[in-house]
């Protein structure tokens, strides 16, 4: 391979790093509307009266917008496959708003100044409604968060709304509680993780104008174009003819722009003033008004036998989905699919629990998506009962976990929202992953620890895995298009938000055309330009994007080819292509590429060669890894220093090495701000105390010394040119691996995230306490 | 108010509140190079040079930049040129929404101390946050940045 | 933040004198932060043309401006090395470059931050503040009084010391503020500050007196000073930590830096 698996600068550095016209503001027209939304100053309460009268007077305000002005039309805001296992219980405003920083009304106004003075101005009455704001008790409680009649579900999720749960989820194989108590050894520890933040450095951003064709054209800085497009249609009643999405460059995602959040007001600003419009969330706002991870309680019981055989596995999970269900059932099913199914030899196991509301910030798509939650609880379990046997925990995982050519009974019953997708683990590369990372960790030398006389190092591990796309759901497509002068047109669904998917399919097109990537322009994600794609999310563009374009360039090669038969006057089997001229392998007569694409451009039977070609994932290989943290920890005050952390990743091929390190290095980091850094704090009235960078801390390059990142040799049949996902597993195994360092330090167990340092002060004092 | 602002070279006059932000002046006037990230400090990703040293735009009021020399990225082109080519090398590109400002606090760097070693780097660059890359990349980049003599 | 008036004084008299005549007007220093707190003002008084970046180096003492910038106070050469560089070490611990270009020594001094690290290095150096009307006061008794005046600070004047000095903030990540912070000189004397307690800094007088009352320093008497600063110290509970780890971290740092400055 040339291209693939190479060293290929990312095609779009240069020109981001220069400062070039990218991203979404950088689109918004020059004399736009602003559309600024009031929020809501109570956790939950009912709008009685809007006195805006004032504002309205302004001048510059063009209108304000309430509750009243839209009609009752539940949708979700998350940007998933239609139709959504989230539930419909949004409305684009509502007379009720059920967390601090819900959307109250909207000003739009000539100027953000005259926005902010509209908002001052407008007097809103409340009633004031008691809020349910401890996810442990919101099941069932006596406050109803979502009262209201329309709100409802695609399909069966298990939405009870009036008993605050937003969906459901119960699986078991075989008989865990027989199971259990035929167990010699059984544990059972409660975990909890927190709402972490995404902190994409660009804030949600959204613009829109009517363009010359009176149709509604919207940039957004969203992962998901084309559900974007059909939410508002939903949403507004708006054509979906009449809508055109264009993604930009995204700054940063992490999930958090799998949703719509400004666009469905400034598409209804836009589409009813046909004035061009623009909204951008404050840095406040992305924090407290858009969304999190969804928070969890996740109870794990393992039973193993006395020779160190897991032979049962009981997962109970509450997740917290806040004032709204984007991404409920599917962020929990996955904490139990693309978790549980590591430890593949068990007699039973068993998945279940709510996800419920609260009246907090909602919770939706983040990197990891449920699974960096049931990754903790497992991984760290598996270390208590470990612990418990005493037997080595590496031991351990060498015989429970899954090994390659074997499968889980999981993979059929647990799908995204519905049932899932047999399949056997043609590439699983874990053992290998924990060999060589024990070895860059140095794992016999400094396990579990070594004292001096102010601190103490030690290590930890946990593995992973996660999925490549949701096989039978997700599609992506790309067309590639031959142009004179012989180069090519790539146009994809595909988002690139960031992470490199735009150099990687063009490597993957260039690859099997045989070409070099400058030869390859891609556009990416343009609802009137590019064919559909589901959008970047589920770890689903490499391997189902990339197996598109991988499917569209060899297609296209067989009409050139075509072509260069007719030309050569030959069939086909006997024209060589390298990628620049074409022979005929019997008259050795040949025509380059570029002389065939003129020609058939310009003089000769006149054609436009292009392929659109579609991929559906029938299975969704998991990429593997194993992850170690060294750790050094102060004994008085337990700080820890992260001094290392070992990434051994089987992610397949890597079809671009540096970004594939570069999507772990920094999954590694984000996870680590999971484990370590970030810290969500509430104040006891439901409000986001921790909802800026200055109150919430994000890992800062100090604080990361030293990253060792390196993939395994591995091939998977399915994937293009042997690739498998990237984007995702990284995040998955800081929180256990960090929980496992520190009772290998210090003897003790922290088993909710963050895991502080005064945590773990307060921990150790509760147990001398109690001595 | 009138101001002055000689930006990147460039003497332009520009009329402005008294309290707006050298950032959103910047953008109305299509620097679209520099961008919003957290509107308090915290993030680096508003950085222009005030005289070759790397502010945050985002707290700097703009009347208070009366004839000083501002800097944006369009303003290091070549600089850029190779801060990028090394990034590209060491695949520290990702999302790229951060990219100018950290050129730009390179740069300034590089003029202050060219021989920073990589934990004068991280010092210099800590109030640059990155959510994308996990920072290692970006050093070994910026290292052999600074270490190019052409 | 709303501005209705933006005033470039001419002289420290027309910055104390719009100040103290209108209400609803400010000074601006750095501005670094200033949005963050304040929602409006009507007149907004720069001290850009007072002159009052600089930093002069006398026999004695340093004179450094109150528009000085951090980062310029963090990068002086006498500064770097005075008491270990227990100043710029502050200083450096502070956010990033970025900010500390535009913040002030100054605006951090007006501004009392609860979490400053600033304030604690100030205290222990032998420094004293500069107003346009009060004339003269030290940190300590600036940081006594109920309210911030409403004077202009012109200049800090702080005596050159050769001592030892520690510095030492723990925070979540490099960007956090302090969950604590401690600063120790021991020139002739010790002098020891607690900041971010999450209270602002203040000195640990008793501490610093037992101290000096000893011919000798060891692991004993440290033990016991320590035991007297947890005593002196009133330590409490917010968002970023609690009384009770404060405590320890008081307890932890404190014996480390003063094992520091007796080496």
């Amino acid at each position: 391979m040339k291209v693939v698996n190479n060293l290929t600068h990312s095609i779009d550095g240069m020109g981001i790093m220069k400062g070039r016209k990218a991203f979404t503001d950088d689109f918004a027209e020059k004399d736009t509307l602003i559309v600024k939304v009031m929020r809501s100053p109570y956790a939950y309460a009912r709008i009685l009266k809007i006195d805006d009268s004032e504002a309205r007077k302004l001048a510059g305000i063009e209108m304000v917008l309430t509750h009243k002005d839209f009609k009752r039309i539940p949708f979700t805001r998350a940007g998933q496959g239609y139709p959504e296992p989230s539930p419909h219980d949004k409305f684009v405003l509502d007379e009720y708003v059920r967390y601090i920083g819900d959307e109250v009304l909207a000003v739009v106004g000539r100027s953000d100044e005259i926005c902010d003075k509209a908002l001052s101005l407008i007097k809103v009455e409340y009633e004031v409604l008691e809020p349910v704001l401890d996810f442990e008790t919101a099941k069932d409680n006596p406050i109803v968060i979502h009262p209201e009649n329309e709100i409802h579900e695609m399909f069966d999720i298990g939405f009870k709304p009036k008993r605050n749960i937003a969906a459901s989820y119960a699986m078991e194989i075989g008989d865990v509680k027989k199971t259990l108590s035929e167990c010699d050894y059984v544990i059972k520890e409660t975990f909890y993780t927190q709402a972490q933040a995404h902190v994409m450095l660009e804030p949600h951003t959204v613009n829109a104008r009517m363009d010359y064709q009176n149709r509604l054209c919207i940039y957004s800085a969203t992962q998901t174009p084309f559900h974007v497009r059909r939410i508002i249609s939903q949403g507004l009643e708006i054509p979906l003819s009449k809508i055109r999405v264009i993604k930009p460059r995204v700054g940063g995602g992490f999930g958090g722009k799998q949703a719509i959040h400004g666009e469905m007001l400034v598409a209804y600003v836009t589409y009813k003033t046909n004035k061009p419009a623009k909204m951008i969330y404050s840095r406040k706002e992305v924090f407290e008004s858009s969304y999190s991870r969804h928070p969890m309680r996740i109870e794990m019981t393992l039973g193993a036998d006395k020779n160190g055989k897991l032979k049962a596995i009981n997962c109970e999970g509450l997740s917290d989905t806040g004032a709204y269900g984007e991404h409920a059932l599917t962020v929990f099913m996955v904490t139990g699919s693309k978790v549980l199914p590591l430890y593949n030899k068990v007699d039973s196991v068993r998945f279940a629990g709510d996800i419920v509301y609260t009246n907090h910030t909602p919770a939706g798509a983040f990197r990891g998506y449920g699974a960096i939650q049931g990754n903790f609880a497992l991984e760290s379990a598996v270390d208590i009962l470990c612990e418990k046997m005493k037997m080595d925990p590496i031991l351990f995982r060498q015989i429970n976990m899954m090994k390659e050519k074997e499968t889980s009974p999981i993979f059929a019953i647990m799908g995204e929202g519905t049932a899932g997708t047999a399949m056997i683990m043609e590439t699983c590369k874990l053992e290998e992953c924990i060999e060589k990372g024990m070895d860059l960790i140095g794992w016999k030398d400094k396990y579990p620890r070594i004292e001096s006389k102010d601190k103490i190092k030690s290590v930890g591990m946990a593995i992973a895995m996660q999925g490549s796309g949701i096989p039978y759901i997700d599609m992506g497509s790309a067309t590639i298009k031959l142009n004179d002068d012989g180069f090519y047109n790539l146009m994809v669904g595909a988002t690139e938000i960031g992470q490199g998917s735009d150099t990687v399919l063009t490597q993957i097109a260039a690859e099997e055309l045989m070409t070099t990537v400058d030869k390859v322009v891609i556009y990416s994600s343009d609802t009137d330009l590019t064919p559909f794609d589901v959008g970047a999310y589920a770890s689903s563009t490499t391997y189902i994007s990339g197996n598109a374009v991988w499917k569209a360039a060899k297609e296209l090669k067989k009409q050139m080819i075509v072509e260069a038969a007719r030309i050569l006057k030959t069939e086909i089997e006997n024209i060589d292509f390298d990628g620049k001229t074409f022979t005929n392998e019997i008259s050795n007569e040949k025509i380059t590429l570029v002389d065939l694409s003129n020609q058939i451009t310009y003089s000769h039977e006149q054609k436009q060669l292009q392929v659109t070609s579609s991929y559906v994932g029938h299975k969704s290989p998991p990429p593997f890894m194993a992850g170690f943290i060294e750790i050094e920890i102060d004994k008085a005050t337990y700080e820890i220093d992260i001094l290392n952390y070992v990434s051994v990743v089987d992610c397949g091929t890597t079809i671009n090495p540096m970004l594939a390190k570069g999507q772990v290095d920094g999954a590694i980091v984000q996870g680590l701000g999971m484990a370590h850094f970030e810290e969500v704090i509430y104040g006891a009235n439901g409000k986001l105390i921790s909802s800026d960078l200055l109150n919430y801390k994000i890992p800062t390059r100090l604080d990361i010394k030293k990253l060792t990142t390196v993939f395994v040799d591995s091939y998977e049949e399915t994937g293009p040119f042997g690739a498998k996902s990237v984007g995702e597993i990284g995040i998955d195994t800081p929180p256990a691996a960090l929980a496992n360092a520190v009772a290998n330090a210090l003897g003790i167990r922290i088993t909710s995230l963050p895991i502080t340092s005064e945590k773990i002060f307060k921990e150790i004092r509760r147990i001398n306490d109690e001595k | 108010m009138k101001i002055n602002l000689k930006i990147n070279g460039q003497s332009r006059q520009f009329l402005i509140e008294p309290n707006e932000y050298l950032l959103d002046v910047l953008r109305r006037n299509d620097y679209l190079s520099v961008r919003r990230g957290c509107d308090n400090t915290s993030c680096g990703v508003c950085t222009v040079l005030i005289d070759n040293k790397p502010v945050p735009s985002c707290s700097v009021l703009a009347a208070r930049c009366e004839n000083k020399e501002i800097t944006t990225v369009e303003g290091i082109e070549t600089e850029v040129e190779k801060l990028a080519k090394y990034f590209g090398e060491l695949g520290a590109d990702q999302c790229g929404y951060c990219n100018p400002s950290m050129a730009l606090t390179v740069y300034s760097l590089k003029l202050e101390n060219r021989n920073a070693n990589i934990e004068e780097v991280k010092e210099y660059l800590v109030g640059n946050l990155c959510r994308c890359t996990g920072y290692v990349a970006q050093h070994e980049a910026i290292m052999k940045y600074l270490g190019d003599e052409s | 933040m709303e501005v209705k008036e933006l005033i470039r004084a001419k002289d420290a008299l027309e910055a104390y004198t719009l100040l103290n005549e209108f209400k609803g007007s400010k000074v601006m220093a750095g501005g670094a932060w200033m949005k963050l707190s304040v929602k409006s003002v009507d007149k907004l008084i720069l001290l850009d043309d007072l002159n009052l970046d600089y930093i002069k180096e006398e026999n004695e003492f340093l004179e450094i401006g109150a528009m000085t910038s951090l980062r310029t106070i963090e990068m002086h050469p006498a500064i770097k090395s005075m008491n270990s560089g227990i100043l710029a070490k502050a200083i450096k611990s502070i956010m990033g470059v970025q900010v500390r270009n535009i913040a002030t020594i100054g605006g951090s001094v007006m501004g009392r931050f609860a979490f400053s690290d600033l304030l604690g290095a100030l205290l222990v150096l032998d420094c004293r503040l500069y107003f346009h009307d009060l004339q003269e006061i030290t940190v300590f008794d600036f940081l006594q009084m109920p309210k911030v005046p409403s004077d202009i600070l012109l200049n800090i004047k702080i005596k050159k010391t050769a001592g030892k000095g520690y510095f030492h903030k723990v925070s979540k990540t490099h960007l956090d503020f302090s969950l604590l912070n401690i600063a120790i000189t021991k020139n002739e004397l010790f002098r020891i500050a607690i900041g971010s307690r999450p209270q602002t800094a203040t000195l640990a007088i008793n501490t610093a007196n037992f101290l000096n009352s000893q011919s000798e320093i060891n692991e004993e008497t440290i033990k016991k000073a320590v035991e007297i600063a947890c005593d002196e110290i009133k330590v409490s509970t917010n968002l970023r930590a609690s009384k009770e780890y404060r405590e320890v971290l008081l307890k932890t740092y404190l014996t480390r830096g003063l094992e520091e400055v007796i080496k």
